[in-house]
């Protein structure tokens, strides 16, 4: 029998009990705390690739490498906004930084973002820093409120920093390699701390694991790599579409212009993609088989999840569709843009439904043992709640960062680099 | 200089103020804080004797009543549980909305059990343990949970930013967001009554006298001689989280 409990408290609405379940379990964690990960994530992943460029000197990856920079600053800002349409006090969020409280794992939250946003911005700074002076001297004393305000804006941007001399330009690139190598294991941390976050809640039998860290790492850098791909793809094949559309009578269309996705970019890539599956996959699957091998107390229910309630969440759509689908389409010979754009799109899926899984599958058992709680996402809001954390919450967390990268690029053009 | 009687009177009031300024400022390392804190010679414990407990849930509705969680709302800071063992071995247990309006109906969801196959029956109440290691005050993000010197777990609701990790955290199922405030909320051993000498609601409205408070720390309180001299139980110690709700009879079905 499935009750559906009243509409005032907070999770009732989206919840329906089943079986025997205390009277104040309710969904708590929604859609948002999947987004949250999810968006981080996609952070960390972004800017390991920027660094692949940096540090190791990808030459192929340098339009890439700046686009991925901007781009992964722009997810940046966009990732604590799952946590604010999430807290029930949305302004007091602040308060995190005003009285961390060390032993909690969120109150490390400001301290490890800030840490990441200072490297990040400090790196595209570095990178952009010749370009913001010669902005503003272009627009020195130029007419028209539009312009005057772009000069305040570069001038503000270039810190007082005036050199262009080979020599400045030469520093800055040094200072971009040390932050990019910097940033590498930041990124990791800020992601590896939102795993903490699920794998020491001792009262949660399907979270608490010390390997909850490490597999999160994983598919973060699986969803940020596919993302970038995916992104560069996209890129690319726009940049070959406005040189055709673009083309006048008589001129010739020459290979340079017309290259389009780099296919030995894709296929470097997606070996660290697919080295990186791998260990994701494997860490999953240990933590699943330790769990039924040892059968403690909890095992009962969470097989009953796993196995039955869960079943096609987990095997068909996160292991099947999200995993072993892609990794077959991307270990095949003769990869091709569109089997890649699926394969990629595919993978994404997969890490989405494994935070999924774990934020949502974490609490779709009681804590009594005996019963379930079902989650039912809010499609159409009729209140603010609903709103925030339903599916048109979760479409404005993924939009935002291309609203942010938008602004962003009206300053830092990123994609027109890549294009020119 | 001729003083007038307005400067005298503000002469007079500067010299009070100062005057009743304190003569020494003691600033306390955070040992001797910490010293401070523990000096409490109380600590509280709740005592539920399961034996006594008939589940005509007035304890539910004395303490909605007292602590102002909204009546009809499908939250409680305590209720009380229904466990039905059948001479099978199969364990119903439920506990409609709390216990609320007590347990008037035989059937566990639906399902009528006929009395001869039923090998055991019995109620048993809940509430915040109010742990010694308490792991809901361990995840706050920003410290306003917290355990007071005499051992109770309580949430500063001008302070908690309601991100609810420590309704997560509680292996109990204790906490959840009051409705009106939209913070963490919990049983707080009705705290503001047992610190003017009164019991809890829930212990004052209780007919049988199965829940009662008292002093741990006190060798001849009551309840502190029942728990040291009998065979008392908790929940769920494998947590480590050290709870200090004693259940007198305790069953190993009780989830």
């Amino acid at each position: 029998m499935i009750e559906h409990v009243g509409t005032i408290v907070h999770g009732a609405e989206w919840t329906a009990k089943d079986l025997f379940v205390f009277p104040n379990e309710f969904i708590y964690w929604s859609i948002q705390i999947v987004m949250y990960p999810f968006m981080t994530g996609l952070v960390a992943g972004a800017f390991v690739l920027s660094s692949l460029y940096h540090v190791f000197g990808m030459k192929d990856l340098k339009d890439m490498a700046k686009f991925a920079l901007v781009f992964s600053f722009a997810l940046l800002i966009a990732a604590p906004m799952p946590l604010m349409f999430h807290l029930q006090q949305p302004l007091r969020g602040i308060q995190v930084f005003f009285t961390p409280h060390f032993t909690s794992a969120i109150s490390a939250f400001g301290i490890v973002f800030f840490t990441y946003a200072i490297i990040v911005a400090a790196e595209i700074w570095f990178v952009y820093r010749i370009y913001f002076v010669k902005e503003a001297l272009a627009l020195k004393g130029k007419d028209g409120i539009v312009n005057q305000f772009m000069w305040l804006v570069y001038t503000l941007l270039t810190l007082g920093a005036l050199d262009t001399s080979e020599e400045s330009a030469h520093k800055d690139e040094k200072a971009v390699k040390l932050l990019a190598a910097i940033g590498i294991p930041v990124a990791c941390f800020l992601h590896g701390y939102a795993g903490f976050i699920f794998g020491s809640v001792k009262a949660n039998a399907l979270w608490m694991t010390p390997l909850m860290p490490v597999i999160f790492i994983m598919s973060a850098i699986v969803s940020g790599i596919a993302l970038c791909m995916l992104t560069y793809i996209i890129i690319m094949e726009i940049k070959k579409l406005v040189v055709v559309t673009s083309k006048r009578p008589g001129e010739v269309l020459t290979a340079e212009n017309l290259k389009g996705v780099e296919m030995d970019v894709i296929k470097k890539t997606s070996k660290y993609l697919i080295g990186f599956m791998i260990a994701a996959i494997t860490l999953e699957l240990l933590d699943l088989i330790f769990r039924g091998y040892t059968a403690v107390k909890t095992w009962d229910i969470l097989r009953e999840v796993i196995y039955g309630k869960d079943f096609i969440n987990i095997f068909v759509i996160q292991y099947f569709l999200g995993n072993l689908v892609p990794f077959v389409m991307l270990l095949l010979p003769r990869p091709s843009i569109s089997r890649m754009v699926v394969a990629l799109c595919l993978v994404l899926l997969g890490v989405f439904m494994m935070r999924w899984n774990v934020v949502i599958g974490g609490q779709s058992f009681s804590l009594t043992f005996a019963g379930f709680m079902h989650y039912h996402m809010p499609i159409i809001p009729h209140s603010m709640e609903t709103f925030k954390e339903g599916l048109l919450g979760a479409l404005t967390i993924i939009i935002s960062p291309y609203a942010f990268f938008w602004v962003i690029n009206k300053f830092i053009p990123s994609i027109k680099t890549a294009q020119n | 200089m001729k003083i007038t009687r307005r400067d005298l009177l503000k002469m007079g009031i500067k010299a009070a103020a100062v005057a009743s300024m304190p003569l020494t400022i003691e600033i306390l390392t955070p040992e001797q804080v910490k010293a401070e804190i523990e000096k409490s010679d109380v600590r509280w414990g709740f005592l539920v004797d399961t034996y006594k407990c008939v589940g005509c849930g007035f304890c539910v509705k004395a303490c909605k009543k007292e602590n102002e969680v909204p009546y009809d709302a499908p939250v409680t800071r305590t209720w009380v549980e229904r466990y039905v063992i059948t001479k099978d071995g199969r364990v119903l247990a439920d506990s409609p909305n709390g216990a609320r309006d007590g347990f008037n109906d035989n059937r566990i969801r639906g399902e009528e059990v006929p009395e001869n196959e039923i090998s055991k029956a019995f109620f048993v109440p809940k509430l915040c343990n109010h742990c010694e290691n308490p792991p809901c005050v361990q995840v706050c993000p920003v410290g306003a949970t917290y355990s007071t010197a005499d051992g109770v777990v309580l949430v500063d609701r001008s302070w908690c930013i309601g991100c609810g990790y420590c309704i997560m955290a509680c292996p109990y199922g204790v906490r959840f967001f009051h409705p009106e405030h939209k913070v963490a909320e919990k049983c707080t051993f009705c705290y503001h009554r047992i610190v003017k000498g009164m019991k809890t609601a829930c212990v004052q409205a209780c007919p049988f006298g199965a829940r009662q408070i008292g002093n741990l720390k006190d060798p001849n309180d009551p309840i502190t001689k029942i728990i040291t001299t009998q065979r008392v139980g908790v929940l769920r110690d494998e947590y480590g989280t050290k709870p200090q709700v004693y259940y007198l009879g305790l069953d190993d079905n009780v989830k």
